[in-house]
Formats: structure tokens, C-alpha cells, sequence
């Protein structure tokens, strides 16, 4: 099955040592509270307790964890409809975003917005996106922004391979190369846009080629191995940060569950979902690391599961604690 | 008696198209998982079975491409049918639908047509908040060389897309995500509701009510209700959004003497400020005995949370309170 071996203590010792136990041991609690968070949601989502839809991530932590923790504190994210990995790396409240996706008005949104569509405004988190490649754009502008306040940060943005066909995707990356943009462009790469599988999306064999085009450089990582991800993004950031423009990564994963509620899955195969499941786990693949790095033990490592659960059952009991959103309020907050 | 055929919306539209395949190799289907995904509301499921991937076409998320692409095979002897996945996302259109589908024609003289159609769900009370659930059928109203229809039931919803796909314009067929699982007598048989004819679906006295969509059931579930108080609704539904038959409209005004238009879509900007217009420049005005009255969406973006939702736009209760006011004179 997991195929580690002291070559990938190897590849990573200096990553290892450079991150610390401390840090390294967030990421693998946060990836557990992700996966822990959206099976709580899709499990509220059977017993009726939450009406519209939701994209689950279950399968993709990495991607999200190793982005969010290459990013620095004043950066800003905008993310795409299957974002509560994302948000929940930058640094989310597990509290508010239930209460969001449970449409209250403790909700990050105030209940407006649901699960698609949850922004930390605070945290320079401008949103996820339910339009395919909507957020790709406005990344420009924040961007553009950086620059003529000349301040340090960065603007990572994350969408998925379907975005990238998009016209908005290719006026974008012009667009940021031209301008020389602080922009990390993370394309979560998870094999099918719905029922659209890659391969009959795109005729190259990845989608970072087409950074080339437009003159950013482009590289492709695996986005189930956390580490991968966070070395990646780390580079492209420090690269947007030093004045040398946007860079497209890459992050090749798999998404577990069927697109939404309603799916299904007639594209692909139960031993396709299988094969990803068993043999690339990103939080089995972290957590078999981890521990052949002497840095979490067993024990550990089953905590960080228990205590993911207990996190989110205090997010669901906060929740269902929280009022709903009051009818005469319903004209508010669409002027500023 | 032999028994009535029943079919949802969406089977009913998938008859059609099925009908219209079988006829006409030149109409085919494109769109985002229209395929083996058989559409994100189902409306297209099985058909890839049938007719194969040539036809029935599965895109990359590009609904500028998918605009175009219709366009482009429309001009040149093929008969495209469309699909947006949601409403929402022919914004991503509007370009091409707009400024070259809509224009073409004119443009060149009247030597080139564009007989598409662009099938898409608007409409909210999924829960899938502000960006899946708009209306924006007025948006379309506004544009000379567009067709505009929005099928109620799916009776109609079967015969106004053959008759669609028949035309020689682009037209922009609007279904309704809460009407998809209705159902309603269907007959197996191809046949065609005419584009442009609107239709009383409920005779009464005391008020005309113009519903569009998903507002026509809404409304004759109220007319059910005001019968009981005695107030009579005449329910008209104009099927067809543009070019518009206002003729049944005014002459029902002429009868009931008022009129209330509901529809889903936000009230400023509307489609319910042109019924108005029309009835107040019309010869039914002198007959209006109160004034002419519109129901219809906040003017905010969809929420998300369930109740929110609920009020954002005119239910059975909104329509029953307001057709009692026009009719008792307590506006
Ligand atoms: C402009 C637009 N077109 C279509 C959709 C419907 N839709 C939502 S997500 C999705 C698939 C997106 O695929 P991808 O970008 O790969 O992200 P993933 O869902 O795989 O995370 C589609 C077709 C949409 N929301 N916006
Ligand atoms: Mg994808």
C-alpha cells in the first residue's frame, strides 16, 4: 500500500527541520478538521438539516492546508465553490463556518451566503466563488492593488481544472504576467470538472503548460502530498513578493465524493475513487511521514482525529444554538 | 376512458428533444454534462444513449464557447440546441448572444439567420443562493432579434421548445429548476404551442393576474383559494416574453377592469413594468377600476438561508394578499 521509504525522509529532512514539529503538526490537525467538517456537512445534508447544495473537498486537504500555511499573515485568498478546505486553512473558525453553511446569522456571511459562498473578509479572505473562474479575475485587480499601494502581500487564488477553461482564466494570466502581479494562480487539479473528466477537457497533459503561454512560469506538483503543495506555493509567493511577477502551480488531486448533492457519478468508476483512496490519501500519506519522521507517534495521530470530531461537534452545537437570520433584516447589506 | 398521459417538465423536454433529433440530423445538443451526466437538472438523460457523443456534446466549462458554437452552426445549416446550466452563468454569454446572435440578421441585411436555441433554468428556492439563482429573463426582453419564452407546464414546455427549435431566430428558452418535477398532461405526439400567444389559463371576473413560470401555478393555487371568498382570477400567462401577445391581456383587463402581474425576477426592471405599460396605453385603461399593481422579486441577490429565500420572492400567501386588496379596494 503506502510505499514510504527513508528516501522521502530524505527528500523532505530539510522542509522537516525547517517547518518544526509544532508547525508540521498544525497542518495535520487542520487537514483533519477539514475532512472532519465536510463529513459532518454531508451527513447534516442527509438528515436534512441544511437546504441547497455543497461541494465537498474530502480527498483534497492537502492542497488547501499546504497553500493556505505557505501563505503570510495581510496576504489575501479568493477561492472557488468547494472551498471550505481553503478557508478552514486560512485560518477559518470552524464555529462560523458551520453556522454558515447552517444559513444562521453567526454565519461568516450572516446566513447569506451557505456554504458556496463563505468569505473571512477580515482575514483577507475575499470569498469562494459559485461562478467557475469568477474569482480568477478579481485576483488581478487585488493584485494590481498590491502593487500601486506597494505593500508586500500576495494574492493567492485557487480554482479547479474547469476553470481554466474559461476565457476569464486566459484574460487573467496575460494580464498578471503583463503587469508583473503578486499572484499565486493554484489550480486544484482533482481530475474532473463535474462529470468532465481532463482528459477530454484539455489536449496537453498539464494544465501548468499553459502558463507558458503567457510568459508566467507553470509547474505541477502532487496535490495530495502536503509538503509538495506548501514547497510550491511557498516559492511562487516568495517569487510575487520579491517584484517577479505571478506563477501558475498545479496541484494534481482527487475529489472523493460525487461534484454536489445531486451526482450520480456515472463518469468514473467505484475502483477509480478506490485506487485514490487506498493508495494516495493525502492525510495517511502525512500522517505515515510524520511518524516515520519521529515526528507524531500512533497515538498522536489518532488524537488528531478525535479531536477534529470534537471541534466540529462543538461547531455544530454552536450552530444549532445560533438564530436564524431575522425576516425584516432581509432588505440589509446589499448597499454599502 | 383511456388514461392521461403524465409527464414532468423535464421529461417533457426530453421528449422533445429526442422527437426533434429523430426527425433532424441537423439538431443537436450542446452544453456542460449534458452527456453521460445527463444534465445537472436531468433533463437530457439517456439521450447520449441514443444519439451518441457527435450529437449530443459535452463541453469544457466555456459558456461563451457554447453561445458561439451555436451561432456559428445556426448560420451555416445546422439547428444547435444550447443548454446553460444554470440561468446564472449566460451572463458568461451575453456577448455573443447580444451583440452578434441577435444581430446577425439585421446587420447583414436579412440574408443570414440564426435558428438556435439556448435552453437555461432560472429561478431561485434550491438554497443555491445568490449566484445560481437569478432570473434574468428581462435581460433578453431588452434585445431586438432575440426570442424570448418561458413555459409554465409541461405541456407547453414540450410544444414551446419544438416550436423554438422550428423558428428561424435565436430564441432563449427559460425553465425553472422548481417546475423541472411537475407534472401534467403530455401527449406522446409531436406537436407545436406557437411562439407568441398568450394564453388565459383560468377564467374569472374580478382581477387578471399575469403570471410568467413558476408565478402561474402560484397563482392559480390563490385563484383555488379566493374562489372560495368569491373573488374570481382570470390567470394569463403569456408564455412567449417577446415578441409579446398583449392582446388576451388587454381584453381581459377590459373585462375584470384589474390587473396584477407576478413574476419571480426583480420588480425594478422587470418584465411586469412592460405588461403594465401596455395595459396603461391601452384601450383597457378606461376600464381600470383600481390601479394596475406588480408582485414580483426583492431587489436583492438571492439568500441563502431557507426563510430569507422564501420571502425573497412572491409566493401563493404574497399573491393571495395582494389580489384581496385590488379586488376589495384597500390599496
Ligand atoms: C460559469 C459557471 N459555469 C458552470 C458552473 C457549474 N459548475 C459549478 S462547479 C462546476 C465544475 C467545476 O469544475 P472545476 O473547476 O474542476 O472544480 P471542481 O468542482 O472540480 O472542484 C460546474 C460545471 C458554474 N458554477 N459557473
Ligand atoms: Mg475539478
Amino acid at each position: 500500500m503506502m510505499q514510504l521509504s527513508q528516501d522521502l525522509i530524505q527528500r523532505y529532512h530539510d522542509l522537516i527541520e525547517t517547518l518544526g514539529p509544532e508547525a508540521l503538526k498544525t497542518m495535520l490537525q487542520e487537514m483533519h478538521t477539514i475532512r472532519a467538517f465536510e463529513e459532518r456537512a454531508e451527513q447534516l445534508y442527509m438528515q436534512g438539516k441544511v437546504h441547497g447544495t455543497m461541494h465537498l473537498s474530502i480527498g483534497q486537504e492537502a492542497t488547501a492546508v499546504g497553500a493556505a500555511n505557505a501563505m503570510q499573515e495581510g496576504d489575501y485568498l479568493l477561492n472557488h465553490h468547494r472551498g471550505h478546505g481553503h478557508c478552514m486553512a486560512w485560518s477559518g473558525d470552524p464555529n462560523r463556518m458551520m453556522a454558515e453553511f447552517m444559513g444562521k446569522e453567526t454565519g461568516y456571511c450572516r446566513g447569506r451566503g451557505g456554504s458556496m459562498h463563505i468569505a473571512d473578509i477580515d482575514a483577507n479572505n475575499l470569498g469562494a466563488n459559485g461562478i467557475v473562474a469568477g474569482g480568477i479575475p478579481i485576483a488581478v485587480g487585488v493584485g494590481l492593488s498590491i502593487k500601486m499601494r506597494r505593500t508586500s502581500q500576495v494574492c493567492l487564488v485557487i480554482f479547479g481544472d474547469g476553470a481554466a477553461n474559461e476565457g476569464a482564466f486566459h484574460e487573467s494570466l496575460n494580464m498578471a504576467s503583463i503587469w508583473a502581479l503578486p499572484i499565486v494562480f493554484l489550480c486544484e487539479n482533482n481530475q474532473y470538472a463535474m462529470s468532465m473528466p481532463v482528459e477530454k477537457a484539455f489536449n496537453i497533459e498539464n494544465i501548468s503548460q499553459r502558463a507558458a503561454a503567457y510568459g508566467l512560469p507553470g509547474l505541477t506538483v502532487d496535490g495530495n502530498d502536503v509538503l509538495a503543495v506548501y514547497s510550491a506555493v511557498s516559492e511562487a509567493a516568495a517569487r510575487a513578493r520579491r517584484g517577479e511577477g505571478a506563477t501558475l502551480v498545479e496541484a494534481k488531486t482527487y475529489r472523493y465524493k460525487g461534484h454536489s448533492k445531486s451526482d450520480k457519478q456515472a463518469y468514473r468508476s467505484r475502483e477509480e475513487v478506490r485506487d485514490w483512496q487506498d493508495k494516495r490519501d493525502p492525510i495517511l500519506r502525512f500522517t505515515n511521514l510524520l511518524q516515520l519522521a519521529g515526528v507524531i507517534d500512533a497515538a498522536e495521530a489518532t488524537q488528531m482525529r478525535e479531536h477534529a470530531l470534537a471541534i466540529i461537534d462543538a461547531a455544530v452545537a454552536f450552530s444549532e444554538a445560533s438564530p436564524d437570520p431575522n425576516i425584516a433584516d432581509i432588505m440589509d447589506g446589499v448597499y454599502a | 376512458m383511456p388514461e392521461v398521459r403524465e409527464l414532468t417538465y423535464a421529461e417533457a423536454l426530453r421528449e422533445c428533444l429526442r422527437q426533434l433529433m429523430e426527425e433532424d440530423e441537423r439538431v443537436f445538443l450542446i452544453g456542460e454534462d449534458i452527456g453521460v451526466y445527463g444534465g445537472a437538472f436531468g433533463v437530457t438523460a439517456g439521450l447520449i444513449e441514443q444519439f451518441g457523443a457527435e450529437r449530443v456534446i459535452d463541453t469544457p466549462i466555456s459558456e461563451a464557447g457554447i453561445a458561439g458554437a451555436c451561432i456559428g452552426a445556426a448560420l451555416t445549416g445546422m439547428r444547435p440546441i444550447g443548454e446553460i446550466q444554470f440561468m446564472d452563468f449566460v451572463t458568461l454569454s451575453m456577448e455573443q448572444l447580444v451583440l452578434q446572435a441577435a444581430k446577425v440578421r439585421f446587420m447583414f441585411g436579412g440574408k443570414a439567420s440564426v435558428p438556435m436555441v439556448l435552453r437555461m433554468p432560472g429561478g431561485s428556492g434550491t438554497g443555491a443562493a445568490a449566484q445560481h439563482s437569478e432570473s434574468l429573463e428581462n435581460w433578453f426582453v431588452h434585445v431586438p432579434g432575440l426570442k424570448v419564452v418561458m413555459p409554465s407546464t409541461p405541456y407547453d414546455a414540450k410544444g414551446l421548445l419544438r416550436a423554438a427549435v422550428l423558428d428561424n431566430n435565436p430564441v432563449i428558452f427559460v425553465e425553472h429548476k422548481l417546475l423541472y418535477k411537475t407534472k401534467g398532461h403530455v401527449p406522446e405526439e409531436p406537436y407545436i404551442v406557437p411562439l407568441s400567444q398568450s394564453k388565459v389559463v383560468r377564467e374569472g371576473e374580478h382581477l387578471t393576474v399575469v403570471a410568467t413560470s413558476i408565478m402561474v401555478p402560484r397563482a392559480l393555487q390563490a385563484a383555488e383559494e379566493l374562489a372560495k371568498e368569491g373573488i374570481e382570477l382570470e390567470v394569463i400567462d403569456p408564455r412567449t416574453l417577446k415578441p409579446l401577445d398583449d392582446a388576451p391581456i388587454i381584453e381581459s383587463v377590459k373585462k375584470t377592469g384589474r390587473a396584477l402581474v407576478v413574476h419571480e425576477a426583480v420588480e425594478m426592471g422587470g418584465f411586469g413594468g412592460e405588461i403594465v405599460a401596455r395595459i396603461a396605453a391601452s384601450e383597457a385603461f378606461d376600464y381600470l377600476e383600481a390601479p394596475i399593481r406588480r408582485l414580483a422579486g426583492l431587489d436583492i441577490p438571492i439568500p441563502y438561508n431557507r426563510e430569507l429565500e422564501y420571502h425573497a420572492v412572491p409566493q401563493v400567501e404574497s399573491i393571495l394578499r395582494e389580489a384581496r386588496k385590488l379586488v376589495r379596494g384597500e390599496y
